[in-house]
């Protein structure tokens, strides 16, 4: 094969020929691009997501108490009262892998301190919860195992409520009146941000859950129980027992269906990742298309330049150049065509990107594997679409072609 | 076979099919021609000479016979055969001159040599374009666009074109068809030489003062030879321009 002075008369060819040749590498470039910008937003919002799931804490388990349905309304997880401190101490002592549970009630209620007030969401805890959601405190100490035990008055606040009614003061020390209770704020919560449901994570007030019982809620049950494992690999393991040891305590027989909910960590991450990935790939889909625009433009224009040239390749052939040497310099042409405008997509799609999440303030990921694929698809795009003119130029008789007008 | 012939064609049909109709366009021509003959084949337009030209030129198959190129049988060989065979044998040398447009002058006599087997380096192979150029009275023209270069120089960087590979035959259909008459002397100023330097020369041609250059004349009608006959009385190009120069001075 005749490759190197094939290449040359292509790319003179599309040179011969600037604007057409820029106009229809416009097509693959703005397919690729988008291509780019489009899985970078949906890469940058799955990430995004990924990081918000990881903030939940490593290795997790939460129990959710069943619902339960009187007069006909049914009252949604952790309605029917089925978990009991009994139950997570159960699980504290038979299950093995387990290195921190929390007994969790929760309720919404105002708060008060000096002539500030405001409505947010309380959270018993017990002293493993700040591990179990790997969540440390910004400034002062968390109540200890101790305080649990007592119920003492005392409770940690996120970022938000601490703004909210203290200001730029430092709240710790501070009384913070709950229900009429002065509690006293030993610490303030670093920051987490928004949930995946948007909720702010940082309005939040945290106590021990015999305290949350005793003083504000009221009540025995607890709303669900978050368990932490050792070993990821044990997680599987240690939910089953989870399960058979609450149906055990509950009395649960056979074949009846259990008044609780176990979830692991892992299946809410898949479930979150996964409507980012779908989004990633209708985003991908969208960009995609006009991908195979670009392409459909390229074989357009191919197919035109094989009958402006139809006199060209008939010399050609007439002074001895074989069906595949026509065949390749019309193929080069269209994937140079393609490739070219590939590079070029990439350049601007980073480029969108970049001042995506600059001023729309969307976090974009840009991989290395997305932009590989982008470019050989670019590339397989310019074979593709430039086969079809690129072998009827081929197989042009050649006494035809010369007699052309 | 081989008894100094270049070309022999023996009985060769050519017969084009139009959906039902069969055409006999060539109805069996045998034909000789040896090494260092310039033949003008003649004929009115529908007498098969330009089917006969594209089977000489290996750039169609007779449908039945054989033609025998330089002692070899060429009638039965595939499309990259044929093309390798045009490539190495045969040099063209079309009526429409048929030169790549926006490309130069070299570069269009370069062409041949890019399709051939033997590898050229870049520089080699200007300097072997520009040699031909050279021949052909074309030198400091070898950057000029065949839009830059009148007809008469066009046809003569064909001619290089046709001559880069040293082929064994040079096909001309009519060469001189969109020439002037002065620059059609001067076309076959060129061809008389290069037939003087031992190269074989067949022309088609429909006008007798043309044909009047060559040695020897084949009439074509019908699609068989009427008539094949050496000519008796030979124009001599160059001292015809010398007379056309002289009389205008």
């Amino acid at each position: 094969m005749r490759v190197a002075p094939t290449f040359n008369v292509a790319l003179r060819a599309l040179r011969r020929n600037k604007l057409r040749s820029v106009l229809t590498a416009l097509g693959i470039i703005i397919g690729v691009g988008a291509v780019i910008a489009m899985v970078g937003i949906g890469n940058g919002a799955k990430a995004q997501v990924e990081a918000q799931i990881a903030s939940l804490g490593q290795n997790v388990i939460l129990i959710f108490s069943g619902s339960t349905t009187s007069s006909g309304i049914r009252t949604g997880w952790g309605g029917a009262g089925t978990l009991k401190i009994e139950d997570a101490e159960a699980i504290r002592r038979e299950v093995p892998g387990v290195i921190g549970v929390s007994e969790e009630v929760v309720s919404t209620t105002q708060v008060a301190a000096g002539n500030q007030n405001w409505f947010t969401r309380i959270y018993g805890e017990s002293a493993d919860y700040f591990d179990i959601r790997q969540w440390p405190l910004a400034d002062g100490a968390p109540f200890t195992s101790q305080d649990v035990r007592s119920a003492n008055k005392v409770c940690v606040i996120g970022r938000t409520t601490a703004t909210q009614i203290y200001g730029n003061e430092s709240p710790i020390g501070q009384i913070l009146r709950i229900k009429e209770v002065p509690f006293t704020i030993t610490g303030v919560l670093t920051p987490k941000g928004l949930s995946t449901q948007g909720v702010d994570q940082d309005d939040i007030v945290i106590m021990p859950y015999t305290s949350a019982m005793k003083r504000v809620i009221g009540g025995t049950n607890l709303r669900n129980i978050n368990v932490q494992i050792a070993d990821p690999q044990q997680l599987e393991a240690a939910q089953q027992q989870i399960v058979s040891l609450l149906r055990q305590r509950h009395n649960i027989r056979p074949g009846r269906d259990d008044d609780f909910t176990v979830r692991n960590q892992q299946e809410i991450a898949q479930a979150a990742t996964a409507t980012s990935r779908v989004m990633t790939l209708l985003l991908g889909a969208i960009a995609g298309v006009s991908l195979v625009v670009g392409g459909i433009g390229i074989m357009n224009i191919m197919l035109v330049s094989v009958t402006e040239r139809t006199r060209e390749i008939g010399v050609r052939m007439a002074v001895g150049a074989h069906g595949t040497d026509i065949l390749t310099q019309f193929l080069i042409e269209a994937v140079t065509l393609s490739s070219v405008g590939g590079v070029i997509g990439i350049i601007c799609g980073i480029g969108a990107s970049k001042v995506l999440s600059a001023y729309a303030n969307w976090p974009t990921l840009i991989s290395i594997s997305s932009v590989a694929i982008a470019f050989l698809f670019s590339a397989a795009v310019g074979i593709f679409f430039g086969f079809y003119p690129a072998r009827k130029a081929a197989a042009l008789d050649p006494i035809e072609a010369l007699r052309y007008e | 076979m081989n008894n100094g012939a270049i070309v022999s064609l023996i009985d060769v049909h050519k017969t084009y099919r139009t959906g039902e109709m069969e055409v006999p366009a060539v109805r069996g021509v045998s034909l000789e021609i040896k090494r260092g003959e310039f033949v003008a084949l003649m004929g009115a337009s529908g007498s098969g000479k330009s089917t006969l030209m594209n089977i000489l030129g290996c750039l169609d198959r007779p449908t039945a016979g054989h033609y025998i190129l330089d002692g070899a049988d060429v009638s039965g060989l595939d499309r990259d055969r044929l093309a390798d065979i045009r490539n190495g044998k045969i040099g063209f040398v079309f009526q429409n001159f048929n030169l790549l447009p926006r490309t130069s002058a070299r570069e269009n006599v370069e062409l041949p040599l890019v399709y051939s087997s033997q590898r050229l380096t870049h520089s080699e192979l200007r300097e072997k374009a520009d040699r031909v150029l050279a021949s052909v009275g074309l030198a400091g023209r070898e950057d000029h666009y065949p839009s830059q270069l009148s007809g008469g120089q066009q046809q003569r960087v064909a001619i290089a074109r046709a001559l880069i590979n040293q082929p064994e035959v040079l096909l001309a259909d009519e060469p001189t068809g969109n020439l002037d008459s002065r620059t059609s002397v001067e076309i076959m100023v060129i061809f008389q030489q290069l037939n003087e330097r031992g190269i074989t020369v067949i022309m088609v041609t429909h006008e007798p003062d043309i044909a009047a250059y060559a040695k020897r004349n084949v009439m074509m009608r019908d699609g068989v030879i009427l008539d094949d006959h050496l000519v008796s009385q030979r124009s001599d190009a160059a001292s015809q321009l010398q007379r056309q120069h002289a009389s205008t001075l």
